[in-house]
């Protein structure tokens, strides 16, 4: 076992464990993302009920722990203890594996989400073919989950699911084109579709292609963001589920564990589709301005920005500590706050002492980490913009009409999406 | 043959999997094959069938073919299947489960697998000669940028079938435009 992990470690210039070839860090990258994840919906979803509360100028969850923070640990609980019931028309076997296949889809594309140019599991020659194809899958769980609960509220949101995912589709296919286009314009004249490869093409060709070839790459991302959005059946094109109108869509005869692996397959694809998109259009794991801002003290600066964003929270928190209201029903939620508070500090104070012992880029273990951090902060942090436009399209928008949606799709985005593919060629074609 | 061929089936590398994968992959290929005709239900003939095209898009990745296998996952797990489930959901299936599973052609149908799987056997027992011993392998890291070199490199050195590969999608574009005239009656 060791040797696993030194062979690794010393032989790490730039490779995944994939790519190395080693069995326990796949393992390793495996597990900590499939945490990693879970710990991240369950941070998206109180966050979600906090910002959504805030603005509609309600407060949200307050009850369970200090601001609700314990809400989403109790809500798990209770989701878990809950009777788990099969309708006795569904079609039993059906209704179980639905979804399991939304799950696994929603899962198995972060094997070649590029957290750095090390740090993700694999680095597949076919990468955005094989997130576009398997994040595709995730269809299949909704259609089937909506079939087997044998009820027509779910049949109607499988049926509007399936028909909104093929034809948004298209147009995110084509976006997508058009980006991986622009990694071809470098002295070989081959792009590539590997997730790692187009972060290194921006890198190489010093520009986010959100920039590249002003407005073609911001085009073909608005396109990619809006397909992105009824892709994971979100507001405002979440039709599927629309509570007003189906109660809850294709998942009504869900309940207990199995809606909650739904919730958690909705989430994750979220978040998949979302670094999707900073992979392609973002500079997945670059710092801002690494092209303009390049001195080692630029780096030094951007390097502190991890650790300054674990103090801030801290201070946030600490502040809450400080307005709790001084009654002694409060004394437990205030302790719990503070300590809060106290771990996110310290989690600050650690990410700031590496950044200060790593600033030299001279290799050592300190610098490495230094260096790892970054990468998968801003990723992250890029990410994290990202999961708040959802809440905030959420909160923002009234839902399509089912024809309106459809006209968006075929007549609106697919159209200009063309164009832009068509465009990004020939410029491409005149540049090089 | 171009040279990047060559010198990957002269440097002999290693495979990607071991058997155990292939044969795995064959038999939940074939047994989720049997499921798609055995199952009188069609929703799950079409998940048998997903399941059977998800285990030869493992198949393709064995044969280091990436590409075609992304390919398969998109198109045909991720589009066509999910169209069919759209279009089953729509009939009803209480009439269609009641009906005869086969037809009265069963006979014909036994005798032609017969005849496919006897010139399976034919190739695989005279077919040695007629094979190289070991499979294509193109370098893994590199195959998508061949497969795109071959369809699009210049004409005569590696782009050889840039003209095939054209003229296959006009005619794709041809039966879909088809397809679109002969349902809307006034366009």
């Amino acid at each position: 076992m060791p040797n696993f992990i030194m062979s690794y470690l010393d032989s790490k210039d730039a490779m995944t464990p994939g790519g190395a070839g080693s069995q326990f860090w796949a393992l390793m990258y495996v597990l900590i993302i499939f945490a990693g994840v879970s710990v991240a919906v369950i941070c998206m979803n109180w966050i979600e009920r906090k910002v959504l509360a805030h603005f509609q100028v309600r407060l949200g969850p307050m009850r369970v722990g200090p601001h609700g923070l314990l809400q989403p640990i109790a809500d798990a609980l209770k989701l878990m203890l809950k009777e788990d019931i099969i309708p006795a028309e569904a079609d039993q076997f059906v209704f179980w594996v639905a979804p399991l296949i939304g799950l696994l889809a929603a899962f198995t594309v972060y094997t070649v989400i590029p957290f750095g140019p090390s740090q993700a599991v694999s680095d597949m020659n076919i990468g955005i073919l094989f997130m576009l194809g398997v994040s595709s899958l995730g269809v299949l769980g909704i259609v089937v989950a909506g079939w087997a609960s044998n009820s027509h509220y779910p049949l109607i949101g499988a049926l509007r699911s399936s028909a909104q995912m093929v034809s948004y589709e298209v147009a995110m296919g084509l976006a997508v084109v058009s980006a991986i286009l622009m990694t071809s314009m470098n002295v070989s004249g081959t792009g590539t579709l590997s997730m790692i490869g187009i972060v290194q093409a921006q890198q190489q060709q010093g520009i986010w292609f959100l920039f590249k070839f002003f407005p073609l790459g911001l085009i073909a991302f608005a396109i990619f963001a809006i397909a992105m959005v009824a892709e994971v059946n979100r507001a405002p094109f979440d039709l599927a589920e629309a509570e007003s109108e189906l109660t809850a869509g294709f998942h009504t005869e869900y309940s207990g564990l199995r809606w909650s692996l739904f919730m958690l397959a909705e989430y994750a694809s979220m978040i998949a589709v979302s670094s999707i998109a900073v992979t392609l259009w973002l500079g997945g794991w670059m710092r801002p301005f690494p092209n303009l801002l390049h001195a080692p003290a630029w780096d030094f600066i951007f390097s502190l920005f991890p650790g300054l964003t674990f103090g801030g929270l801290a201070a946030i928190a600490l502040i809450g500590t400080a307005r709790m209201p001084a009654h002694s029903f409060f004394k437990i939620q205030r302790i719990g706050l503070a300590v809060f508070a106290a771990l996110l500090g310290f989690l600050a104070l650690l990410l700031l002492v590496i950044a200060v012992a790593g600033r030299s880029a001279d290799g050592s273990v300190a610098a490495r980490l230094n260096e790892g951090i970054g990468y998968v902060y801003w990723f992250l942090f890029k990410v994290a913009v990202f999961m708040y436009l959802f809440i905030w399209y959420r909160a923002t928008w009234p839902r399509y009409r089912f024809d309106q949606l459809m006209k968006v799709g075929w007549k609106v985005l697919l159209p200009i999406s063309l164009g832009v593919l068509i465009l990004t060629a020939v410029v491409g074609v005149i540049v090089s | 043959m171009n040279p990047a061929i060559n010198s990957a089936l002269n440097s002999g590398m290693a495979p990607v999997a071991t058997p155990w994968f292939f044969y795995a992959l064959a038999g939940l290929a074939v047994a989720s094959g049997m499921a798609v005709i055995t199952r009188r239900n069609a929703v799950h003939s079409a998940l048998a069938l997903i399941v059977t095209l998800l285990s030869v898009a493992g198949l393709y990745l064995m044969l280091y073919a990436p590409f075609v296998a992304g390919v398969q996952i998109i198109v045909y797990a991720g589009g066509i299947m999910v169209l069919f489930l759209f279009v089953i959901m729509l009939v009803n299936l209480d009439r269609s489960s009641k009906e005869r599973q086969f037809n009265r052609m069963w006979p014909v149908g036994l005798a032609a697998a017969c005849a496919l799987l006897a010139l399976f056997v034919s190739v695989i027992v005279k077919g040695k000669a007629l094979f190289p011993d070991r499979g294509m392998t193109l370098p893994e890291s590199s195959n998508t940028q061949q497969v795109a070199a071959m369809l699009y490199g210049e004409a005569g050195r590696m782009g050889q079938y840039t003209f095939a590969f054209e003229i296959a999608s006009l005619l794709l574009l041809v039966a879909i435009l088809g397809a679109v005239i002969m349902t809307k009656k006034k366009i």
